[in-house]
């Protein structure tokens, strides 16, 4: 990797201001995807600024029906933690399926959501639960806040705080995992519950997308049966070498069919 | 037999280190003064070198040197030799274009060396690489087996028109066509043997060093055959003495034969250290080992099997093209030839079989040996024909092959592809493994699987491989540039420990285990006293190192030659001692005795005198300290059945492995649990290759498309199921331990086995590995969407 300085914040408001005053600054969460990329020498930030230290913005807490999970808590944490487990276990089960052991004992949600690989697992959760995005800035709805493949509606300079995802009264994740590389070729969260019926599809396409159909269906009735008949076209979404439009396509609806059997 | 002795399952000796992280790999060692190397690698296939700048690399800080083709050249260092002659159809020997260890004037695969910076830190090595500005003039590149002797491909050698490297041939191919003329059907296949990135799970590395005093060099190499390094380095490359020039070969981590070969990077080291007066290392990065290593396989090939009424087979025809890669490799010219066609009569009886097999140059990586190296592409070709065969003539797999077996009264049986199988009883391997599969239960379990909507297939691979490689005048009749023997020494200490020095290699198979057993078993000497010694030319006779699955069998064989040897003068000396006669002096479990009395010696004891002959037999030599050389009277046949069986889901098409029977036939074991560890880690490779693993370049670009774990997918231990393994037992014939080695029978058998369950499930013929989640759901449901 080429040379940077690297900064180690104790505070959000130190982080920003470290990124404030930095020619060509990035964050440093996880690192699961930075890392890699700095040692490939595709990035070459002047700063970088590191997370890891931040207290506030590491754990799990319940608040008003929604669990709040904190930018930097690691995908391990979440799939281990006794409240996700019990509260939203879908979203237990879907941290436990990322990665390998290391991945999740370094990646973090807010890494990875403001990072918005399409085929992570995560937003399909963050739109799937209808969750909200907490910046040091706002408050980001889920549907506003993945606007394309590798973007976000974040601004620059902005971080994720936290994600608080309100208690579904159901909710099943499914996921066709890339053989290699473990990301989704095709991910299905299908929730119900106060954010409404919802229904989010990571790695067919460039981004996180919900699917109408489906979600109508579910309304009438959360049973797999009900969405036997859904489908999407292949049309835009992604291709390669290991999954084609059309497979991904069938995917979706075979995923989304096993995410409403699985939803508890 | 002893808890410790021939036969018991002794933990590996080796493992404390490497559990504990103590292992001493070649980037654990450090060398005073010690510099690093990074290469300037090409990214494109195929390019014209116009001009290379190395003024700002060589300005920057830290750097001590820039090297070129140009500058070796100006040392005169040669070119990477390819150790195997193939002869063409025509006797004309196989082209071979020179493979310098840094382009002269072209690029021919992304990854190619063009320059080396050497600085004082691997940082500054590899930032000043960007310094280099490389003048390209690129040109079209060739990259797909299939195309490359099109009209139109690129070409990538003057001295090879056409990217022709050779056009052999084996067996009478008249004879073949009358065979077919009487033929009551022929079964035709067409198969492609999936190209493989080996991935060791230590990355090659290497630190040369100059010693300016003694004019002499060493190198540390990731090496599974340091002496063969050491011969090709200065024999072939640097035209250094033999003398000059040590290599050690320290703990490897794995080789899976992409570490035999003689590479440019440790070529280079090596040659850098007299140019820079300090030791220059250098470790492979994984992407450089995905693009440097040489691969594996890469065969597209047309196979046809004749059969009379019975399904008798009346000959086999197999028309086959190799992909070489962009250079020739060490012994990359052996392997779809002598490696391959030479199996092409599995365990069959098959009279008569022509084989003709074309070499071509792409603009890929080069490609060589790799787990199994020849065979298991042979055994893909034979095991696919013979289950499409039994398909088409509606015979059970199992009858089919029974039907063809050789037998085992039929031993020593000549092949008509040259080799002569000493031993076998193959029968009794199937049947072994019809039993443990229960095969008659599998309608049962396959009705089971429907009804939760899944599809159940059985496929069976009845292999065979050569291994024990290999008798020095039969390879050398066939264009081997070496003798393939291996060597022992075995020396008594005088307080009676025992050192073994082997030309063989431990990179993973337990040596130090296996032999310490055999050396324990033989002497009388407690295991923890005995050493083995290996991977260091300055202290071990000249060796030929592991692959083939010959340590043993060869490498084992020269250890109990030499343990023989100790044993006769030590009978000598113990007889003195106790003043009797040679002839009356027994020897049993580390004593010697005087028949018919109460006298005895330990051979610690006689080891002590041989070192302290106070009280000595004359005419005998002191010490205790015998080497002996072993070359093989022929190769040996292990040989198996493995049945895979398989559950799909045709929803997704996902294959999961449910069972998997392994029964081989290794000869006499050493150690059962080392060798099952040998057998799992091999089928998980043929798993891998069958199921997940594929190297994929750019058709157009020639770019590596599959250049990370992120896309080349290596089985993980989840996609494998708990292996049952079982063994038959037929002793070879012509080494002294009846062994015939182990390391490769995986990996050969079970790429066949695991399509052929596939295709059995899906109730197809044919299809290509790997066998992806979508190719099997297009194939599973492909009534259903030709309907839509």
């Amino acid at each position: 990797m080429y040379d940077f300085n690297h900064h180690r914040p104790g505070s959000v408001a130190e982080a920003a201001s470290a990124l404030a005053g930095a020619s060509d600054g990035k964050l440093l969460a996880g690192g699961m995807t930075l890392i890699a990329t700095l040692k490939q020498r595709l990035a070459s930030p002047s700063d970088l600024i590191d997370l890891g230290a931040i207290a506030e913005l590491k754990g799990i807490k319940e608040d008003g029906g929604a669990l709040v999970i904190g930018a930097m808590t690691t995908h391990a944490t979440v799939a281990n933690d006794a409240t996700v487990k019990a509260k939203i276990p879908a979203l237990a089960a879907l941290a436990e399926g990322i990665g390998d052991a290391q991945v999740r004992n370094c990646g973090t949600i807010g890494g990875s959501i403001a990072n918005n690989d399409p085929a992570a697992d995560y937003p399909a959760a963050v739109v799937g639960l209808g969750a909200t995005v907490h910046t040091d800035k706002r408050q980001i709805a889920a549907d506003d806040f993945f606007t394309g493949m590798f973007e976000t509606a974040l601004d620059e300079g902005e971080i994720i705080t936290a994600v608080s995802f309100p208690i579904p009264e159901k909710a099943g994740y499914a996921k066709f995992a890339n053989p290699a590389s473990r990301y989704a070729i095709v991910g299905v969260m299908a929730a119900s519950g106060p954010a409404g019926t919802r229904v989010a599809v990571t790695g067919a396409g460039p981004s996180v997308f919900r699917i109408g159909d489906a979600e109508a269906a579910l309304g009438s009735g959360f049973s797999a049966d009900a969405v036997s008949g859904v489908t999407v076209g292949a049309d835009g979404l992604n291709a390669d070498m290991h999954a084609s439009a059309d497979y991904r396509a069938h995917l979706v609806s075979v995923m989304l069919r096993r995410a409403v059997e699985s939803a508890s | 037999m002893t808890d410790t002795g021939i036969g018991a399952s002794v933990k590996r000796k080796e493992d404390f280190r490497f559990l504990t992280g103590e292992g001493r790999y070649t980037d654990d060692i450090n060398r005073p003064g010690q510099l690093h190397a990074y290469f300037v690698r090409s990214p494109h296939a195929h390019a014209a070198v116009k001009s290379v700048n190395k003024a700002d690399a060589e300005a920057a800080e830290g750097v001590v040197a820039v090297f070129t083709g140009a500058d070796m050249a100006a040392d005169n260092v040669g070119s990477l030799p390819c150790g195997w002659v193939v002869n063409d159809r025509h006797g004309e020997p196989h082209k071979a274009p020179p493979h310098f260890p840094l382009v002269r004037d072209k690029v021919r695969y992304v990854g190619d060396h063009v320059a080396v910076v050497i600085a004082k830190t691997y940082a500054a090595a590899r930032q000043a690489a960007e310094l280099v500005e490389v003048d390209y003039d690129e040109l079209p590149a060739v990259a797909e087996t299939g195309k490359a002797r099109d009209g139109s491909a690129a070409l990538l050698h003057e001295e090879a028109p056409g990217n022709l490297c050779y056009d052999w041939v084996l067996g009478d191919e008249a004879e073949a066509d009358a065979a077919f003329a009487k033929a009551h059907h022929v079964t035709r296949v067409d198969l492609v043997n999936n190209r493989l990135i080996p991935n060791a799970m230590e990355p090659r590395a290497a630190i040369g060093e100059y010693d300016m005093g003694t004019d002499s060099y060493t190198l540390y190499s990731t090496s599974q055959n340091p002496h063969l390094l050491k011969l090709i380095l200065c024999a072939f490359v640097l035209g250094l003495n033999e003398n000059k020039l040590r290599v050690i070969a320290p703990d490897v981590g794995g080789g899976f034969g992409s570490k035999i070969f003689c590479y440019a990077e440790e070529t280079v080291c090596t040659w850098a250290a007299k140019k820079v007066k300090a030791p220059v290392k250098w470790t492979a990065e994984r992407t450089e080992s995905f693009t440097s290593d040489a691969h594996g396989r890469d065969h597209i090939t047309h196979a046809e099997l004749a059969m009379d009424e019975n399904g008798k087979f009346l000959g086999m025809k197999v028309d086959t093209t190799a992909n070489m890669g962009a250079y020739l490799s060490s012994f990359s010219t052996s392997v779809p030839t002598y490696l391959y066609a030479t199996l092409l009569a599995g365990q069959y009886t098959t009279p008569v079989i022509f084989a003709n097999v074309k070499a071509v140059f792409t603009n890929t990586a080069p490609v060589d040996a790799y787990r199994g190296a020849g065979r298991p592409e042979a055994t893909y070709v034979v095991e696919r024909l013979v289950e499409v065969a039994a398909r088409e003539m509606g015979l059970d797999p199992a009858e089919i092959r029974r039907r063809n077996f050789i037998q085992p009264d039929q031993f020593p049986y000549q092949t008509p592809v040259a080799l002569q199988y000493d031993i076998g009883d193959y029968g009794a391997s199937l049947d072994k493994a019809l039993e443990m599969i229960d095969y008659d239960g599998f309608a049962g379990r396959r009705s089971a699987s429907e009804a939760k909507g899944m599809l159940r297939g059985i496929g069976f691979s009845a292999y065979i491989e050569a291994c024990g490689i290999a008798p020095s005048a039969v390879v050398g009749s066939l264009g081997a540039g070496v003798g393939l023997w291996e060597s022992a020494q075995v020396r008594f200490n005088a307080t009676g420990s025992v050192s073994v020095f082997t030309g063989a290699h431990s990179h993973g198979q337990g040596h130090e285990t296996t032999f310490s057993q055999l050396v324990s078993d033989t002497l009388g000497v407690p295991i923890e006293n005995v050493e083995i010694v290996h991977g260091d030319t300055g202290s071990i006779p000249m060796g030929m190192g592991t692959y083939g699955s010959r340590s043993l069998a060869v490498g084992g064989s020269a250890i109990s030659r030499a343990c023989d040897k100790i044993i006769e003068k030590s009978r000598k000396i113990a007889a003195h001692l106790m003043e009797a006669s040679v002839d009356d002096v027994e020897f049993e479990n580390g004593t010697f005795r005087v028949a018919g009395t109460d006298k005895e010696k330990s051979i610690a004891e006689v080891a002590f005198t041989a070192y302290v002959p106070h009280n000595y037999p004359e005419g005998v030599e002191p010490g205790l300290d015998e080497t002996a050389f072993y070359d093989p009277l022929n190769f040996t046949y292990p040989s198996g059945v493995h049945i895979c069986e398989v559950e799909i889901d045709p929803s997704t098409g996902v294959t999961e492995i449910v069972d998997w029977v392994a029964v081989d036939d290794f000869g006499k074991i050493i150690n059962p649990m080392v060798v099952e560890g040998q057998v799992h880690g091999g089928i998980a490779q043929g798993v891998g290759q069958a199921l997940l693993e594929n190297c994929v370049y750019d058709g157009d670009s020639g770019q590596l498309l599959t250049g990370s774990y992120m896309d080349y997918c290596m089985p993980r231990a989840d996609d494998l199921p708990s292996f049952r393994v079982g063994m038959t037992e037929t002793p070879c014939t012509h080494n002294p331990l009846g062994v015939k080695g182990c390391g490769e029978a995986g990996a050969i058998a079970a790429p066949a086995a695991t399509i052929n369950a596939i295709t059995n499930a899906l109730g197809i013929l044919s299809m290509d590995m790997p066998a992806s989640p979508e190719k099997v759901w297009r194939l599973a449901n492909q009534q259903k969407m030709a309907a839509e």
